[in-house]
């Protein structure tokens, strides 16, 4: 990582306008993360390359892939603009890369899985595989599903799975208020907690269901005024951002008693922002937390602490590395389309539980955590006396949910 | 007379030399990345003359002109998805041209309500106006697809005389054909009366109403004309990726195409193209290197306002004439001493913000530091106390050998008083 | 009896969640409106005075949240009120005195895109210092209580101290202006800058110190808004556009018309968000119905609510339009 020597390397190829090409070698398989790693939010992108680095030299330890070849991450900055990520991509795959990473952003995730199917129908000797591990957008795995694409992550339907099978179980609930983001992904947890609180909890009162313009709102007060008046008990939420940590943060100053279920408020910066709003109030979603009690990953949680400063967030990618190093070594060849063919029928039993992906969507399914944030318990957050603690846990079966995926397959 | 002959020539012998190189360059260089990165540039290009239109040409700062690229490229992309599904019998080759007319339109749309004003107002009325679309993008979803954003495949229609778009050659060309008629157009506007109106309108309104002129008509047209070719880059930069999703005419890629120009320089016509292959390269690569790209972005961008407000453009005519007059040669030892000293003075600020972002960002890697061609141990404070010593350093001796440049630069202007401003 | 009652009741319980409703929305309101203010008074002090509108102004803001969040971890709160206003101050009369003067004679586009600059390199200075994530920036346990109750809502003491503070500012700087001899001058030269010039006087000096007292104030604003909105390197961002529309409503220059629009802006989007209106529900009342699909059925189905914070950008094209010089602007934008 000489800078100067990067510098200079980079000017000259800049100038021949051919980018970073290395020589394709054969005792490595490249797996390229493609996501925001400059600007406000270029943390999430920064912390996604050092987990995929740790648990890639994990890996790499324990004897690589497909008799002995190594993984080696290489990150891409595509400023999470879908456009900018077609440039990287394409980066990436002149440097040799055939396995993609990217998590943040569904529309970079929609221009990804676009861009493989005509590039992998037009280069079939060149074919690329994307492995989603935070894209939520239900439609990647429907309408926009595509061989070329799995999905690690639960979707936002999954989760909301996971939570109305939590609120199911909670008598305390008779009124809910839906606050979303508006655009896709907001509208499709409104649609998803709608449908699923009518089945399981017919008796449940939606009182609320509000849609804000994305980081626009730099007031919540008269939000929470107005969920007040509606006398909920609880606010199921997939914001994110400022939009989740005001929104609570200023519930709590208001002392708005309500639980608020969410997607995203485990994430990081998340404990930080809330404060104690959060304590005993702020439920999360997740397949993993530091207070899962499980000796194989706290002790992997302890690893990933010392090494990089921080606290460890996406277990899941232990998983896909696991399972990604499975299919090579059983295809015995690090070819896409050979590796996905195994993948895609793939069970998996992790230190929490049995996992699968679907081979009809390519989404997979592991147990999920449902999560409150509390400050009495064994492992804190981010330096503050704050962490989650279980409340809830759905199987990967419970969380099933329909799709409407048509695979077109190579 | 002969120079201007001599100078219009050059011009023109550079032009075609560059139009040459453009077609040429996929033959030189074999890789897909640098296609693709040609793509994008070549469309920036046309994105940047067309919001010079405005800046340069007619000297409205707008921090909107996105809308008109976004727009016009959403339109563009329902146009090609039409033509995919046979409903629209015109060639894809020809969207671009239909998107320009979209943002045109648009243009003429929030023209009348912005170019009633100009200077300060003006930039506050494309700001507002390019906020107001941006949050409406989100909520319309069944024309800009939310989120995700809309996709097409160019490929889908029918092939026009054997060119069906399936390969980034024949995109890339197509890019370099709409380019340069756009390019040539956008010229030839500034040689009219209407685009000579524009630059009278920019130097001085009241005199320009004087002689019979409305201002306000001359804003406007100005301001269509320059929609028209933004279109055409969305329209461009439609087909070329075949996705448009909100970003693209979001207030942060307004500012991008803005930084571009200026650093180009706005006063001259060919201050954008520069400005965009410049910034373009600057994001796609410098970001592989350092964390900081931004800032060293944004450091790039105030020294140009502070100090060559002409920009890249302007710093290069003013080395024309003493070109000319064969006097180049004495500035080259004051450019050499000064440009050391600055050398010396970069080198010491880019470590002190590297080692910054080192230890903020990067501290799991260890206190080590690969720097130039050397490590550095962040831990140690010896290592904090040289970087701020070269850096002070380095600031002094330029401050100490900017005089000697100036007087270079006041000896050649007293020497040819009347060749050389 | 007992059934024309209960509509009474039912009607009772309804005024009563509707005052509370109304009385809360308006209190958030003011309180919205009067931070807001804090931030465009020392804009269009500026804006009236230079012409410059200073897009840095925002992440001035946001470097005062940072700041206070500091200052506060090691001396306290009190201190970092103090202090971080100071620094912010002294540091803006310095950009001014070294950077904006240096501009000034490339004209008013050269000034605004000097400003710009800035906010992208102070934008990246904070997030290189504090880190990518947000800071912890809590409200001072002394304030941290409820202070009243409006029916039912407890009323946090540290938004009414925000509020008081506000006022007390509102009130010091109209009397710095209105009685003391610099306030002379700067009004002076609000209107008649060539004059106050030639009689004398200091213009840039005068300049050089609005511009620190405008950086100042935006750092108090942030000092004192850090805690109750998120402390990150992302509310910059929402902020500096709202702040925008607020100086051109208001009228440039104008400090009372900065009072209104901040409160304006404030209210407006403190009620929209009641509202849950869309065309639709009138389309309905008026007995239409219409097909449910394409962009006009995006349009017809927004609610009011849904578009409240995009409503200042409608009101400043709305007074644009109308009325170019803003509720008590003296001259045209």
């Amino acid at each position: 990582m000489n800078f100067m020597h990067k510098l200079a390397s980079v000017a000259l190829v800049s100038l021949a306008l051919t980018g970073p090409v290395s020589a394709q070698d054969a005792s490595t398989v490249k797996l390229a993360l493609i996501d925001g790693q400059s600007g406000p939010n270029g943390f999430i992108g920064e912390s996604m390359r050092q987990h995929l680095q740790f648990f890639a030299e994990r890996q790499n330890a324990a004897g690589g892939v497909a008799g002995g070849k190594k993984l080696d991450v290489i990150a891409f900055d595509n400023k999470f603009d879908p456009q900018e990520t077609i440039v990287q991509l394409q980066k990436a795959i002149d440097a040799g890369a055939r396995y993609v990473f990217h998590g943040n952003s569904s529309a970079v995730g929609a221009a990804i899985v676009d861009f493989l199917e005509k590039h992998n129908r037009r280069n079939p000797e060149q074919s690329v595989l994307y492995i989603n591990f935070a894209a939520l957008d239900p439609v990647l795995t429907n309408e926009k599903c595509s061989f070329w694409h799995f999905r690690f992550d639960a979707d936002v339907n999954i989760r909301t799975a996971a939570i109305t099978n939590q609120i199911k179980n909670d008598p305390s609930i008779k009124k809910v208020y839906l606050f979303n983001q508006d655009y896709s992904f907001g509208k499709a947890v409104r649609t998803a907690a709608t449908q699923m609180l009518k089945e399981k909890r017919p008796d449940i009162q939606i009182v609320g269901d509000e849609l804000i313009p994305l980081q626009k709102v730099t007031d919540f007060t008269p939000y929470i005024a107005k969920i007040r008046a509606t006398g909920a008990d609880a606010v199921i939420s997939a914001n994110w951002g400022n939009d989740l940590n005001q929104l609570v943060k200023t519930g709590g100053e208001l002392g708005l008693p309500v639980k608020w279920f969410t997607y995203f408020a485990n994430g990081e910066g998340g404990v930080t922002a809330l404060g104690a709003a959060g304590v005993g109030r702020v439920f999360a979603v997740s397949e993993w937390h530091m207070n899962v009690p499980n000796p194989t990953t706290e002790k992997m949680a302890d690893e990933f602490g010392k090494k990089y400063n921080r606290d460890m967030f996406f277990y899941r990618l232990d998983t896909v590395i696991a399972m990604l190093a499975r299919s090579m070594n059983e295809a015995k060849t690090v070819d896409p389309k050979a590796v996905a063919e195994k993948l895609e029928t793939m069970t998996y039993k992790t230190p929490l539980g049995d996992t699968y992906v679907r081979a009809t969507d390519h989404q997979f399914y592991q147990p999920l955590y449902v999560s409150v944030m509390a400050d009495d318990v064994p492992k804190k957050l981010e330096k503050t006396p704050f962490g989650f603690k279980t409340v809830g846990m759905s199987a990967a079966k419970e969380t099933e949910v329909p799709t409407t995926c048509k695979m077109r397959r190579p | 007379m002969t120079s201007t002959f001599t100078s219009r020539h050059t011009g023109r012998i550079v032009w075609a030399a560059a139009i040459v190189l453009a077609l040429l360059l996929p033959e030189l260089v074999a890789s897909k990345t640098a296609l693709t990165k040609m793509c994008l540039i070549g469309i920036t290009i046309v994105f940047a003359l067309s919001y010079n239109v405005l800046l340069g040409q007619t000297g409205l700062l707008s921090f909107g002109h996105a809308v008109y690229f976004g727009l016009s490229g959403f339109t563009a992309i329902h146009l090609i998805n039409l033509i995919g599904q046979h409903q629209l019998p015109i060639p894809v080759l020809l969207v671009p041209l239909f998107a320009g007319i979209t943002g045109a339109f648009f243009g003429l749309l929030f023209g009348v309500l912005s170019t009633r004003r100009h200077g300060t107002a003006f930039a506050m009325i494309s700001l507002a106006i390019a906020e107001l679309v941006a949050a409406s993008s989100l909520i319309l979803e069944s024309f800009f697809g939310g989120e995700s954003g809309i996709t097409t495949d160019r490929s889908n229609g029918p092939a026009f005389f054997g060119i069906d778009l399936a390969s980034q050659l024949q995109v890339y060309y197509l890019i370099v054909g709409w380019g340069v008629l756009s390019a040539i157009a956008m010229y030839a506007y500034t040689r009219t009366p209407l685009g000579r109106m524009a630059a009278a309108v920019r130097d001085n309104p009241e005199r320009a109403e004087f002689i019979g002129y409305s201002s306000r008509m001359v804003r406007l047209l100005s301001f269509i004309i320059s929609a028209f070719f933004a279109g055409i880059a969305g329209g461009l930069a439609a087909i070329n990726y075949e996705i448009m999703t909100a970003t693209n005419l979001s207030t942060a890629a307004s500012g991008s195409v803005l930084i571009m120009v200026y650093i180009g320089g706005a006063g001259f016509f060919y201050g954008p193209i520069i400005g965009a292959i410049l910034i373009s390269l600057i994001q796609l690569s410098l970001s592989d290197i350092t964390p900081a790209w931004l800032l060293y972005l944004g450091l790039l961008f105030v020294v140009t306002v502070l100090f060559a407000p002409a920009g890249i453009a302007g710093l290069v005519e003013r080395h024309i004439p003493p070109l000319r007059a064969g006097m180049l040669h004495r500035l080259i030892p004051p450019y050499l001493l000064s440009g050391g000293a600055g050398l010396v003075f970069a080198a010491g600020v880019i470590a002190l913000l590297e080692m910054n972002y080192h230890i903020t960002l990067n501290a799991h890697e260890g206190p080590l530091l690969g720097l130039f061609w050397m490590k550095v141990d962040t831990g140690q404070p010896m290592a904090w106390v040289a970087a701020i010593i070269v850096t002070l350093v380095g600031f002094y001796l330029f401050r100490r050998t900017w005089p000697i440049v100036a007087n270079a630069w006041n000896d050649l202007d007293s020497r040819q008083p009347g060749d050389l401003r | 009896m007992a059934t024309s009652v209960a509509p009474l009741l039912c009607c009772y319980a309804w005024t009563k969640t509707l005052l509370e409703q109304l009385a809360i929305s308006t209190l958030n309101g003011v309180i919205y409106g009067m931070l807001l203010f804090m931030l465009a008074s020392g804009l269009t002090l500026i804006f009236g005075m230079m012409g410059v509108l200073n897009l840095a102004h925002a992440a001035m803001y946001m470097l005062g949240a940072y700041l206070g969040y500091q200052i506060s971890k090691t001396l306290g709160f009190l201190p970092a009120l103090i202090l971080a206003p100071l620094a912010l101050g002294i540091g803006g009369a310095l950009l001014e005195r070294y950077g904006l003067r240096r501009v000034h004679q490339h004209g008013h586009v050269s000034e605004l895109l000097f400003t710009f600059g800035i906010a992208f390199m102070i934008q990246e200075a904070v997030q290189m210092i504090w880190g990518r994530i947000g800071v912890p920036y809590r409200i001072p346990s002394a304030l941290d209580f409820p202070l009243f109750r409006l029916f039912s809502t407890p009323y946090p003491a540290y938004r009414i101290f925000v509020l008081l503070l506000a006022i007390a500012i509102f009130f010091g700087l109209f009397a710095a202006l209105s009685r003391t001899r610099i306030g002379l001058i700067i009004r002076a030269a609000l209107t008649h800058p060539g004059m106050v010039s030639m009689l004398g006087h200091d213009v840039p000096r005068v300049f050089m110190l609005v511009f620190g007292a405008g950086a100042g104030l935006a750092g108090l604003a942030g000092v004192i808004g850090g805690p109750i909105f998120v402390t990150s390197p992302s509310m910059a961002g929402a902020l500096g556009a709202i702040l925008f529309t607020v100086v051109v409503i208001g009228g440039l220059g104008s400090l009372p018309g900065a009072l209104l629009a901040s409160l304006l802006v404030g209210l407006v989007q403190t009620f929209a968000v009641v509202i849950d209106v869309s065309l639709d529900d009138v389309f309905k009342i008026a007995g239409f119905t219409a097909a449910s699909t394409g962009v006009f059925s995006d349009i017809r189905h927004t609610t009011v609510a849904q578009i409240a914070p995009i409503l200042p950008y409608l009101m400043l094209l709305v007074m644009l339009v109308v009325r170019p010089r803003g509720l008590f602007g003296s001259r045209d934008v």
